[in-house]
């Protein structure tokens, strides 16, 4: 029955939580990581009495970099897959006003996750097998005025994912692009997203294990969305710069 | 946003709030007029506040499990599926269920439900070890037999009204198999069908469906359901293997309301009939999945839109044993003179119940569903009245259309129950649509 384990980074998210659904059902033993980890011991025993498989709790502060190295090795059992869904969108607004909160989306879209990934890619390499999950952002694929900074994040993210991909490659050691569009969170809830786009956080960690098990590389949520995000690319920058998208 | 209970009807414009914490509870709680509210299956306005809805989805886990025992802890927003799913494989089934898996234990407490084995095991309630309860005050209080004794008994059954359930540890009951064993016995009329049922008091599950359109002598002519949980044995050779696994079922969706006239005289005289036809059939025991037995109607998602857009309303109610034969036919024969046949109409006996403000009690529950028109909505008036005539009582749960008067008329229990809540100062923290409605 066990599969070995999962690490799911920023679990008190709602995709977080669905992942470590998807996969505890699967029949992987499941390591959840977050900050305050110790409000998920529901979720713990949730996931252990459904799925007969075992769930540990691990603190884990993203923006901590420092601390990442430690953390990894102090895990009972190096994982065969780990999913990174830590991110926040911060206010725009905010964010375009005061460089320390800009900062703060940067580093919690990219420093944070690209440090976390990195080490567990370097422990993947060593042991020559993993697979490396990144929740990255259509946002990422186009800077736009209403979220750029969230936006150049999740670019610099998409970027580091795609590099380490190509670096692993040879290494047996995979890495997964997630790119979804609107997803029902807690994130994004009280915000208006159009019905036929949104995903469900449930949606996107079926897509996940799917990509894992099928080995793809970069997937998007909702397969509309592929063909959003082409067009938004092709648009001229010289008609892109005056649109309200 | 538009929300009503099952039956889609009545339907109101109400404020739902999802908390995701226990200080988001209690927040709640406390700005006033709240109610709890599960997965909507109650059928009418019991779960609705036009300013406070508090939706427990949220609160879906499960906490605890003592496998010598068979007690689950579980938070309230849990659904009795998920439950299944996850304790049958293991050996193990709902001790009580009411006729739908899609339901939260916590709407299971708060309607105390009961189910085929009433007469038997008695109501869920029965099986429910504790409860924390978050109460007008902000607390949350663990409550039991000793600990609080009356906020669990009026908690039990009391619609939400006493405080918003957090948690529940309750018995699930051993089981060898997942099939049940089920008999069909058809009965002429409804003094025959009290006759069969007072002769099979042994049986674990009985339940009769009636036909409401049968006149005269033939009135409530019925099928009597039986069933018993299988023992390996009783299983053909290849499902002895795996006993507890439940074989794979198709489920078909009503995706949209039917137009009205689907329901008309004519195809509930012919689904009747048939019905009646097939069952007749079967007069030995035959082996049937859990699915199919306790959930019928769960095997067609959104069932409740095939009464079209106006909706429907269920009528359930319990007559006393000693007045149960003189009741259930004089609201037989009101139905059957109004001629409206109802879909599903089914009769139960009900064994001996002592609890606060629970629906059942020792006698015979009637449930019909009614498609929402003026004709029925009289007809179910009329059926108030012969209930509170006859002594009987009403099952809130069901309930979307009473009046407060046929209420306050058939429950001598609800003076107590609101001493109760303002005592703890529920009145005004807690309340429903329904509980507006019926001034309770």
């Amino acid at each position: 029955m066990n599969k070995g384990s999962v690490l799911v980074l920023g679990a008190r998210s709602d995709i977080g939580m669905a992942v470590a659904h998807r996969f505890a059902q699967a029949g992987y033993n499941i390591q959840l990581a977050a900050r305050k980890v110790s409000s998920l011991d529901d979720d713990r025993s949730d996931l252990q009495i459904r799925n007969n498989i075992k769930v540990t709790l691990h603190e884990f502060d993203a923006l901590d970099i420092q601390s990442h190295e430690a953390f990894v090795t102090a895990l009972p059992v190096l994982p065969l897959i780990v999913v990174c869904t830590v991110g926040s969108m911060g206010d725009q607004t905010e964010s375009a006003g005061n460089m320390a909160s800009a900062s703060r989306v940067m580093r919690s879209n990219f420093e944070g996750p690209a440090s976390i990934l990195g080490i567990v890619a370097n422990h993947f390499e060593h042991r020559g097998s993993g697979t490396l999950v990144g929740v990255s952002s259509v946002a990422g694929e186009r800077g736009r005025a209403s979220n750029y900074v969230y936006g150049s994040a999740k670019a610099g993210f998409t970027a580091f994912l795609s590099g380490l991909r190509n670096r692993l490659s040879r290494h047996n050691v995979r890495v997964v692009t997630v790119l979804p569009g609107f997803v029902a969170t807690r994130m994004t809830a009280g915000m208006q997203l159009p019905k036929l786009l949104t995903a469900q956080p449930a949606h996107v960690a079926e897509a996940i294990f799917g990509a894992v098990t099928k080995g793809k590389s970069t997937i998007y949520i909702k397969s509309i969305w592929r063909l959003i995000m082409a067009v938004i690319r092709i648009i001229p920058e010289a008609l892109f710069k005056r649109t309200t998208l | 946003m538009k929300l009503t209970g099952w039956g889609q009807y009545p339907i109101f414009e109400a404020a739902v709030f999802a908390p995701r914490s226990v200080e988001e509870v209690v927040e709640r709680i406390q700005l006033g007029n709240a109610i709890p509210r599960g997965n909507g299956r109650a059928y009418g306005d019991s779960a609705i506040s036009l300013s406070n809805t508090i939706d427990m989805k949220h609160f879906n886990k499960l906490l605890g499990f003592n496998s010598e025992t068979g007690q689950l802890i579980a938070q309230s927003g849990v659904l009795l599926a998920d439950v299944i799913d996850t304790f049958l494989p293991k050996g193990w089934f709902p001790s009580v269920t009411p006729g739908t898996k899609f339901v939260t234990i916590g709407g299971m407490v708060a309607a105390d439900v009961h189910g085929k084995n009433h007469h038997k095991h008695g109501s869920f309630g029965s099986f429910i070890d504790w409860l924390d309860v978050v109460t007008a005050d902000g607390d949350i209080k663990r409550c039991s037999r000793e600990q609080d004794p009356e906020l669990f008994d009026w908690t039990i059954g009391g619609m939400g009204l006493t405080g918003v359930v957090l948690r529940i540890a309750f018995r699930l009951a051993p089981v060898s198999t997942a099939w049940i064993k089920k008999t069909t016995i058809p009965a002429r009329n409804i003094e025959h069908a009290m006759t069969i049922f007072e002769s099979m008091g042994d049986a674990t599950y009985s339940v009769a469906w009636i036909d409401c359109l049968s006149q005269g002598k033939d009135l409530g002519r019925s099928l009597i359901m039986t069933g018993e949980h299988a023992e390996t044995g009783d299983l053909p050779e290849a499902t002895q293997r795996a006993p507890l696994q439940s074989p794979n079922t198709k489920k078909i969706t009503v995706p949209f309301n039917f137009p009205s006239v689907t329901l008309n005289g004519f195809t509930v005289k012919l689904f009747n009939a048939l019905y009646y036809w097939i069952g007749k059939q079967r007069t030995k025991p035959s082996l049937v999945t859990w699915d199919s037995y306790f959930y019928p109607l769960d095997g067609i998602l959104g069932w409740n839109k095939i009464y079209g857009r106006r909706g429907f309303a269920q009528f359930q109610c319990v007559i006393p044993l000693d007045q149960a034969s003189n009741g259930i036919n004089a609201l037989l024969q009101a139905i059957s003179t109004a001629s409206a046949g109802s879909f599903l109409a089914v009769l139960k006996r009900f064994g001996n119940q002592n609890s606060r403000f629970s629906f059942p009690m020792a006698g015979y529950t009637l449930a019909l569903d009614f498609p929402i028109t003026e004709p029925n909505l009289k007809l179910m008036s009329q059926l108030d009245d012969i209930t509170i005539q006859y002594g009987g009582r009403f099952y809130l749960a069901k309930d979307s259309r009473m009046t407060a008067s046929s209420f306050k008329q058939s429950e001598p229990r609800l003076a107590q129950f609101k001493a109760f809540q303002l005592q703890r100062d529920a009145n005004r923290t807690l309340t429903s649509e329904q509980a507006i409605r019926l001034d309770l």
